[in-house]
């Protein structure tokens, strides 16, 4: 078990290397610098732009700066912005707690959702509830979460107008209102994110529910004479569970990466507005620093989802 | 117009038989800035106008708060740092300038005494010096007093290279001394007509010598005032996030009397703009939304239905323009497109170009495209519509283009396309990938083909047309077709640098990566003689005239096509009281700003 942590880690090097190269690569080709907006300013002088290119190093040719961002990156360095002149972890690091609670809460309320509803429909196929749900899910991964949250905004925010719509990070109020304050805020992002993941979850979770229930074990359990909740929380639902801990596992990344749109219609300042916004301005420092710590996370959740797998079913054995 | 009738003018606004206003409206119907028609009255010796505005509240505090609504946050808060607008609006909370821009173009001290004029002394004789008295008792938010050095350290962080900052093109060629504890004297190398820009407006605001002295060049990145601005402005810093909030409470040693009226201020940032306009105007979540670029019908539903705010426009020296190419873009000379050596094969004809600019439907662009954000206009140094209408001379006429081309030679081919000697009236015409542009493209293109011109419709992503890459052949410096529309900026009040992109010596090309200003490549002796005599007139309205003459010779030679020029488009909430002036940052005067009860 040590022996095969080890080496998918020894594995995984290469592999972000790799991934920090083509990351580097493109951005270095892409079109645009963080200096356009004084490009078309007449006070300031071409040579000012030329000069803080220089400054910033962004005239050495391209492998020359991915090396110093690379030496930089394996000291911890994670560089500074071009466009707030502020390091790059302490901007990743204000930005961090807003994406954790609303994405973190919407995958929790996805779950919440997705697996009584999976289960039950899946103990019944084909019932009424069935097929609402089936169609319910359909609906909600069909909808893209732009879409869904401008409907969320013009009803609740402008019709009914019971929640705000612009996130703010700085609620002024204390004790159980500051609470109160910032979940009313985050409910709207939290539904729309939670919704659509639901929608895909609840799927996965009753075909692998199907999968199981017509096993021999179970119809072993019924013969026993367990009860019909016993028999689908303790021995359906926990063997039908495991691909779902993998999917789970898998989505992690996304937490932290955050919802680059959704995060966009709410003004929710997290990873994925500081990722477009930075995009927006070529700001690349801060594009490579989210995107790179994107890929360590994809990467070492995909081994943990590895782990999990046969930790919860024996029958996988590492070698 | 030329001087003397100029004379005439100022003499009976002086005398009393013209008023001031209808003066400056004839001046800005001509195609001057506001600011700049009011120095030439300052100098003539009329006394600028007292700032009009009415500033009602008889305390300081007690406003609550005022939100405002960015839909780009500010991602720093040193003013020399500040490369867009959104930046300079936020550090304008917490650091001021000695002077700024109110909406009529006058200049109004804020740190100064009063604004240098010959008449007190502030300005010298030959044009080569400004003296600016600071007011005393300004405190910085610590308590430290404003003095002369702190002037002279801003002038040293600015110009020095190391600091990188964007303001040295405002400092690097002035010397400043310091006279006394409460003044300093500004020298010019050479004479200089407009000298309001050093310690003026957006370039002008002021660092504390005590937090940035040793963070001055290189070191400049590491100051942790960079983040905590401690200025003399109306509001204390309290909290900043990069591209999310910046947060200020009241400053109640602030210098100006009554002022501020809010307690706490807030400027979100993020999201887009309509989104933007419908917190101010839909829900009444914010108070003021800044650059509200909405297709017109939008705006006006969402002020319909919403009730809660307006849109409002602030006037500047914006211009949405077409370029019309001199130097022919497809084909190589030495190894140059769009080579200075080379000469367009069709358009360098007076008749073709005269016809496009016939072929240009400003009226319909304004009222479907841009609505209040741009208005039609025959000039290239701005003019707001209404003072402008009588003496501009544009018009659209398909007919009148189309008789200028037969009797310029070109006759429609078998394909219906004009064509003379082997040339076709083919063009292409690019622009930024931006919706209004788009359908601007669409509609000039309509017309051109009535008319029997050709028209292929490019549009460029705008991170693509508007970067300096060297590599890339579609920027808009560059400019390898035949036409390119864009809006070109004139932030700064005085025409000088704004005019300084049709003389020969800026011709971008090759040799100087494509980073000279003339983009048209237009050239014109009578143009160079008449720039640099402007650049060396200390008369202003000798000057006036000159930039008069300036305008009419690139409008009369149809080197480039006006189309609209745009005011900045906010939406303010219906009680909110707010001057804001589209010679500085929307929030240039934010001390200024209440709410009517």
């Amino acid at each position: 078990m040590g022996n095969y942590i080890l080496r998918r880690l020894m594995i995984a090097i290469p592999s972000l290397l790799g991934i920090s190269v083509v990351l580097f690569c493109v951005l270095a080709l892409a079109p645009g610098d963080p200096f356009e907006e004084l490009a078309t300013n007449p006070n300031v002088p071409p040579e000012v732009r030329a000069a803080l290119r220089a400054k910033f190093g962004m005239d050495d040719p391209v492998f020359l700066r991915y090396f110093h961002w690379l030496t930089a990156m394996a000291q911890g360095d994670w560089g500074f912005s071009f466009v707030s002149r502020v390091d790059v972890d302490q901007l990743i690091l204000q930005r961090l707690p807003a994406t954790l609670f609303v994405i973190g809460l919407s995958q929790v309320l996805a779950l919440t959702v997705a697996i009584p509803v999976g289960v039950y429909a899946a103990t019944r196929p084909y019932s009424v509830f069935d097929q609402i749900a089936n169609t319910l899910a359909f609906i909600g991964f069909s909808l893209p979460t732009f879409f869904t949250g401008l409907l969320f905004i013009l009803l609740f925010s402008i019709t009914l107008d019971w929640l705000p719509f612009v996130y703010r990070s700085d609620i002024s109020a204390t004790g159980w209102r500051w609470y109160w304050e910032h979940f009313r805020q985050a409910i709207m992002p939290i539904c729309v994110l939670g919704f659509f993941q639901a929608a895909s979850m609840t799927r996965y979770v009753r075909s692998a529910v199907l999968d199981v229930i017509r096993l021999d074990y179970v119809t072993t359990a019924r013969a026993k004479g367990l009860g019909e909740r016993v028999v689908v929380v303790k021995h359906v639902v926990r063997n039908a569970l495991i691909p779902v801990v993998t999917l789970v596992a898998l989505q992690m990344p996304a937490i932290f990466g955050g919802a680059i749109v959704t995060e966009q219609i709410f003004r929710i300042p997290g990873i994925g507005s500081l990722l477009i916004s930075s995009i927006l301005a070529n700001d690349t420092p801060v594009i490579m620093a989210v995107t790179f710590v994107f890929a360590c996370l994809v990467v070492f959740f995909n081994l943990v989802a590895d782990i999990l797998y046969g930790w919860l079913d024996p029958r996988i054995s590492y070698r | 117009m030329n001087e003397k009738q100029l004379r005439g003018m100022i003499a009976k606004v002086k005398d009393g038989r013209m008023d001031r206003r209808s003066f400056m409206h004839k001046m800005l119907g001509l195609g001057l800035s506001a600011p700049f028609v009011s120095q030439m009255l300052v100098h003539s010796g009329v006394a600028m106008a007292q700032t009009k505005w009415d500033y009602k509240p008889t305390k300081r505090g007690g406003g609550g708060p005022l939100k405002l609504l960015w839909w780009q946050g500010a991602t720093l808060l040193n003013p020399h740092f500040a490369v867009g607008s959104k930046e300079q609006d936020a550090c304008r909370l917490f650091y001021e300038p000695m002077a700024n821009w109110d909406p009529e173009g006058n200049l109004i001290p804020v740190l100064a005494t009063e604004i240098p004029s010959r008449e007190n002394g502030g300005l010298s004789a030959d044009g080569k010096t400004v003296t600016w008295k600071i007011k005393p008792g300004v405190k910085w938010h610590d308590g430290k007093p404003l003095s002369a050095d702190d002037l002279i350290f801003n002038w040293e962080y600015a110009k020095d290279p190391g600091t990188a900052s964007v303001t040295i093109g405002s400092y690097k060629d002035v010397m400043v001394e310091k006279l006394n504890d409460l003044s300093v004297r500004v020298t010019y190398k050479q004479p200089t007509p407009f000298w309001a820009d050093a310690f003026v407006g957006t370039r002008g605001s002021l660092l504390p010598k005590h937090l940035f002295a040793d963070y001055i060049g290189g070191k400049s990145r590491d100051a942790p005032n960079n983040l905590k601005p401690i200025g003399t402005g109306p509001y204390k810093f309290v909290e900043f996030k990069p591209g999310d909030l910046v947060k200020g409470e009241i400053n109640m040693d602030y210098h100006k009397p009554n002022r501020p009226f809010f307690d706490t201020i807030e400027i979100k940032g993020g999201g887009d703009a309509v989104s933007a306009a419908r917190a101010v105007l839909q829900t009444g979540e914010y108070d003021y939304g800044w650059n509200i670029q909405v297709e017109e019908e939008v705006i006006t539903r969402l002020e319909k239905t919403g009730g809660k705010g307006t849109a409002q426009i602030s006037k500047g020296g914006n211009i949405e323009y077409i370029l019309l190419n001199h130097t022919d873009p497809w084909n190589e000379v030495e190894g140059e497109r769009a080579s200075i050596k080379s000469k367009h094969p069709s358009l360098l004809d007076p008749a073709v170009r005269k016809a496009l600019a016939l072929l240009v439907d400003r009226k319909s662009v304004e009222q479907h495209i841009y609505g209040r954000a741009g208005l039609a206009t025959g000039n290239f140094l701005n003019a707001p519509e209404k003072f402008n209408s009588k003496n501009t001379k544009w018009e659209f006429d398909i007919e009148k283009a189309k008789k200028l081309l037969d009797d310029g030679g070109w006759k429609p081919g078998a394909d219906g396309i004009r064509e003379k000697g082997g040339k076709k009236l083919k063009y292409v015409f690019q622009t930024s990938i931006n919706a209004p542009r788009q359908k601007t493209q669409a509609i000039i293109k309509q017309a051109c083909q009535r008319a029997g011109i050709d028209l292929e419709l490019k549009s460029v992503t705008a991170s693509v047309f508007f970067s300096s890459d060297v590599a890339n052949p579609d920027t808009y410096t560059k400019f390898f077709t035949d036409l390119e529309m864009y809006t070109t900026t004139m932030t700064q009040p005085d025409p000088e640098l704004f005019m300084n992109q049709y003389c020969s010596w800026e011709i971008s090309s090759k040799e100087n990566k494509w980073q000279g200003r003339n983009i048209t490549r237009w050239v014109n002796k009578e143009y160079d003689d008449t720039w640099k005599a402007a650049q060396a007139e200390l008369d202003p309205v000798k000057r006036a005239a000159l930039f008069v003459k300036m305008n009419d010779l690139v409008i009369n030679d149809n080197a480039i096509i006006p189309v609209v020029y745009r005011p900045r488009l906010y939406v303010i909430a219906h009680k909110l009281k707010a001057p804001v002036s589209g010679w500085d940052t929307d929030t240039g005067s934010i001390e200024d700003w209440y709410r009517e009860a």
